[in-house]
């Protein structure tokens, strides 16, 4: 087996991905516009609809049943679509679906294709494989035409190129797109115009489409296309040959499951009541439209994503991205820091699954990273229209990565000994009054600097120095031990009081391996976090230019 | 090698061994809603995405096309062959798609605009349906001309998208309309105009 | 009547914060509850639930079941500690089941199962409060954080700007992603500077730890201070900072 192009070759982990991109003010500016736009038209239209929570409910369940009985629907969609005069075709993995596509191609003799976006084919590398076989890919979505003119990387599931700026594309257009004017303006009417007028002719002329597909309907053998531009329309009806590649869990059931999500989808992912265009074909139909439709039903991790119980339900997944126009650490770090096309929080769950298995260990490590790349805040969730329950499958994959990683990890040896000490009230108590000598490294009631790994912390925050009595000291002193509700054999004895020895014996340590400054006020004037660039650095310059002046 | 097909539904079967039960899809949600003027309620949300929405009676629907086909300065009109033959009317000439001898794309191309009927308007979302039905053509006769006039019936217009589902044959080739072609993949921002008819106008008849 | 209750002081408060408990303990026992602080309590088990440690976190749950086991209410100062129990433990452990349908944050305690929103409180600051994530979208305790702040006496609540927003905190997230984290604090900082307040206020002394050290370390002079505190601050008995 090839090597799963879901993640780009060479991506550095999450956190060291997120430094970089956290101190491109430029990229933080552009996103927090986007997604501050998004976010309020999407609460609009959802408002809008009182039965909103019982269309995810709905949504959510078609899908589980989508899951629950994959191999029947898909079987249903098989014979639908040959039924009705298209071709299917069944791919493993990236490689396989590549080569079939590639074959296609290559016997309607064609050249180039012209392409609607679509998150499979990106997430297969079509684009690449078709260029090593010598057939160019045309990209017709504005946004992905932005991504590969650039010769950049998608950072938005929808908006791939949210990253950039008008400005900013009115620069990639001058630069690279045929017969743009050196005059464009960077008006968002204006490009759009460029943009149509560069595609146009490659509409045409075209002889093979490939597209994605949002939905296919197993009864009916209905492929569903949502869309805004118009360039989804060209692209399934102007061409004599149509390629869909879909992963597996596209399908539905029904006709009429589309009700429901017909409404979900572009209020989560546009904002809009509707997109401009959804195309619907069922096979072929003979005068209108493409006289030869192949439909490739793509695997590509998803059934390894299918056999686990907690992370299947990444599955349910319609690719609205309203998680990430919600998600504060994608709001800032942006989508490429994620390594692969599906960003955010579902890339955050769905990446790690799909490209599971890897050999290539630097993979490895950014799979892993990928899941502690949320606080767990939950914001993705309330907005998910299929109701996963992202912050469950982040917690679930991390504990996949901590095991993949073994016990023996600094971190997972800090973990261990944190949790026998808290098992015992006795040794928590202990480690309690060991924190008490951080108060010499106190002033003013804070702690500002401290070494490695607290240093993490201490870069950018200060630590409330310990008090001279912890609550329950207080509580023992003042009120006596309560021992539990149920008075009775089960009442443990409270621990003996921890000698002093213990105590002076673990700083004598500590000072002698020299982990601790010796005097907190010798600690070099604070700086405002040299490390940290980016917001914090902003901030500290805001808020002291404004004391100054 | 084995094959493709039967691999795969065998790693589903395999996946699936801790077999999940799906419970039964709620279908609680509403799919019609009491609202009061549907046809209004669709005039409204279809201007909300910038088509021009008119109003008309069905008997001076044809001199409200002429008013239209004037105003835009249209002199080539593409059309399905099969709409009715007094909608076409002004002083246009017009280049008729028919089953046996379609329109080139060229010509569509470089025609001025096309007028069609539709199978069902969704008055929630402002959206009108083709499905190449009667007065509607195939596909790609709405999607070259840069201006599409669209005559909607009141009759068509019904409130939600699941009414408009139970209305539509799931094997046709169908079209969702909803306004003239946009984008906001320019910093999240929604500009009408880019591959397809950059203006749609609508006149509902009743 | 009284109510029997147990604090769950979680191990951050009572380790570094006992004001706060100690204020609950004053504002429930004013409220005419009978608390009571279990001696055996450690922690809840959420860092390492979070974090990927499910086996060390069942055990550290385990023991706070067994620690709590038989209060009729089990009352916790922190939306994040209280949400770990409520609605993780079921998933954890047979035994962690029965803890989880008795135990509240406060200001649900307060609201819901005390029925007060007026708890005779003092406080003549000028006040914004920040949401925290796991009390606003976890236990879903709504406005009733907001409706006691606003029957303070002498307290000018202002709005927090983005208040649902994050504070970046997200427990071994601060650390883990430390870049990250630091930049959603940067922004939750400025909201409360934009405010003008000069303490803000959440129900969760974890991320009060993060917002009140970011602010203490740009030495901005605002303060953050767990809502506990504030509600029990009487004319009498005012607030005073211990530190």
């Amino acid at each position: 087996m090839g090597r799963n192009p879901v993640t780009w070759l060479g991506s550095p982990t999450f956190p060291s991905a997120a430094r970089a991109a956290l101190a491109d003010t430029q990229l933080r500016g552009n996103l927090a516009h986007a997604t501050g736009t998004i976010r309020t038209k999407r609460a609009a239209v959802v408002s809008e609809l009182p039965d909103w929570e019982r269309l995810r409910l709905a949504g959510e369940a078609i899908k589980d049943d989508v899951l629950a009985n994959l191999d029947t629907h898909l079987t249903r969609l098989e014979a639908a679509v040959t039924a009705r005069g298209g071709v299917v075709h069944w791919a493993r993995d990236a490689a396989e679906a590549n080569e079939i596509v590639l074959g296609l191609v290559r016997a309607a003799e064609a050249s180039e294709v012209v392409k609607v976006k679509s998150m499979a084919t990106a997430e297969i590398g079509l684009n690449e494989a078709l260029a090593a076989g010598g057939v160019s890919a045309v990209e017709t979505d504005l946004a992905e035409l932005i991504v590969q003119l650039g010769d950049d990387r998608p950072s938005h599931i929808l908006v791939p190129a949210i990253h950039r700026n008008r400005a900013e594309i009115r620069d990639i257009f001058r630069a690279t797109m045929p017969g743009a004017s050196p005059s464009l303006s960077d008006s968002p009417a204006d490009l759009a115009e460029a943009a149509r007028a560069h595609l146009r002719r490659k509409f045409l002329s075209a002889k093979v489409a490939i597209s994605g597909a949002n939905f296919a309907v197993a009864d009916t053998g209905s492929v569903v296309v949502v869309e805004s531009e118009g360039n989804g329309r060209m692209c399934l009806t102007l061409p004599r040959t149509l390629i869909t590649v879909m992963g597996l869990e596209k399908v539905v059931p029904t006709w009429r499951d589309l009700e429901v999500f017909l409404q979900l989808l572009p209020r989560s992912s546009t904002a809009e009541r509707m997109n401009p265009y959804t195309s619907v074909w069922s096979g072929v139909t003979p005068g209108d439209g493409p006289s030869e439709f192949h439909l490739v039903l793509l695997d590509n991790g998803r059934t390894a994503t299918l056999a686990d119980e907690v992370g299947r339900q990444a599955l349910r997944c319609i690719r609205c991205s309203a998680c990430l126009n919600v998600c504060p650490v994608y709001e800032r770090t942006g989508g490429q820091a994620y390594g692969s096309v599906y960003p955010g929080p579902i890339g955050a769950i769905l990446t790690p699954q799909l490209g599971a298995g890897t050999d290539d260990p630097s993979t490895a490590s950014l799979l892993r990273s990928l899941p502690f790349a949320s606080s767990l805040c939950g914001a993705c969730y309330e907005v998910c229209p299929v109701r996963i329950d992202i912050p469950e499958v982040l917690v679930h994959l991390r504990s996949r990565s901590v095991t993949e990683k073994g016990p023996y990890t600094p971190e997972a040896v800090a973990m261990a000994a944190a949790s026998w000490v808290m098992t015992s009230p006795s040794r928590f108590r202990l480690a309690q009054r060991l924190l008490g000598p951080l108060r010499l490294l106190a002033r003013h009631g804070r702690v500002r600097r401290l070494p490695w790994p607290a240093s993490l912390w201490t870069d950018s925050r200060d630590v409330p120095a310990p008090p001279k009595e912890t609550f329950s000291a207080w509580w023992r002193r003042t009120r006596g031990p309560t021992s539990r509700a149920s008075s009775g054999s089960r009442t443990r004895s409270r621990a003996p009081a921890p000698g002093r020895t213990a105590h002076s014996a673990l700083w004598r340590r500590l000072r002698g391996r020299g982990t601790l400054p010796n005097d907190a006020g010798t600690a070099p004037p604070d700086t405002g976090a040299p490390l940290l660039g980016g917001a914090f650095a902003d901030l500290v310059r805001r808020v002291r230019g404004g004391r100054r002046g | 090698m084995a094959d493709a097909r039967d691999v795969v539904l065998g790693r589903i079967r395999a996946a699936l061994a801790d077999r999940p039960t799906a419970a039964p899809v709620p279908r609680d949600y509403d799919t019609s809603r009491d609202v009061q003027d549907v046809v209004g309620l669709f005039a409204e949300r279809a201007a909300d995405y910038r088509a021009v929405v008119r109003r008309v009676r069905p008997r001076e629907l044809a001199e409200e096309i002429d008013v239209s086909l004037r105003a835009r300065g249209a002199r080539r009109m593409a059309a399905p062959d099969d709409l009715p033959a007094w909608w076409r009317i002004g002083e246009v000439v017009w280049s008729l798609d028919e089953p046996g001898h379609p329109l080139s794309i060229r010509a569509l191309d470089r025609s001025d605009g096309v007028l069609t009927g539709c199978a069902v308007a969704i008055a929630e979302t402002g959206t009108v349906v083709l499905d190449a039905g009667e007065a509607q053509g195939r596909r790609a006769l709405t999607l070259l001309p840069d201006y599409h006039l669209c005559v909607v019936r009141a009759d068509q217009v019904v409130g939600t998208v699941p009414e408009a589902l139970a209305r539509l044959s799931p094997t046709s080739p169908l079209t969702f309309i909803s306004g003239p072609s946009a984008t906001s993949d320019i910093e999240l921002d929604r500009v009408e105009g880019v591959h397809g008819p950059r203006n749609l106008e609508i006149l509902i008849v009743n | 009547m009284t109510t029997r209750v147990a604090l769950m002081a979680t191990c951050l408060t009572d380790t570094l914060y006992p004001d706060t408990a100690r204020a609950v303990v004053r504002l429930l026992e004013r409220l005419g509850c009978d608390v009571e602080f279990p001696d055996a309590q450690t922690c809840c088990g959420q860092m390492h639930y979070n974090t990927g440690y499910r086996r060390q976190a069942t055990t550290l749950a385990r023991h706070t079941a067994r620690t709590f086991d038989g209060y009729d209410a089990v009352v916790a100062p922190s939306g994040s500690c209280a949400g770990m129990v409520r609605d993780l433990y079921p998933g954890l452990h047979r035994s962690t089941v029965r803890v989880a349908g008795r135990t509240y944050e406060l200001s649900e305690f307060l609201v819901d199962v005390l029925g007060v929103t007026d708890v005779g409180a003092y406080f003549p600051h000028r006040v914004t409060y920040h949401p925290t994530c796991h009390s606003l979208r976890m236990l879903g305790v709504g406005d009733k954080p907001l409706r006691l702040l606003r029957a303070v006496r002498g307290l000018d609540l202002v709005e927090l700007p983005g208040a649902r927003e994050c504070c970046g905190f997200g427990g071994t997230f601060a650390l883990k992603n430390a870049d990250t984290s630091t930049a959603m604090l940067a922004d939750k900082m400025q909201g409360v500077l934009d405010t003008g307040a000069r303490v803000v206020t959440a129900g969760d002394n974890s991320c009060l730890m993060h917002i009140g050290g970011g602010l203490s370390r740009l030495n901005t002079g605002v303060r953050a201070l767990h809502l506990a505190e504030i509600l029990a601050s009487t004319e009498e008995e005012p607030w005073v900072a211990t530190r």
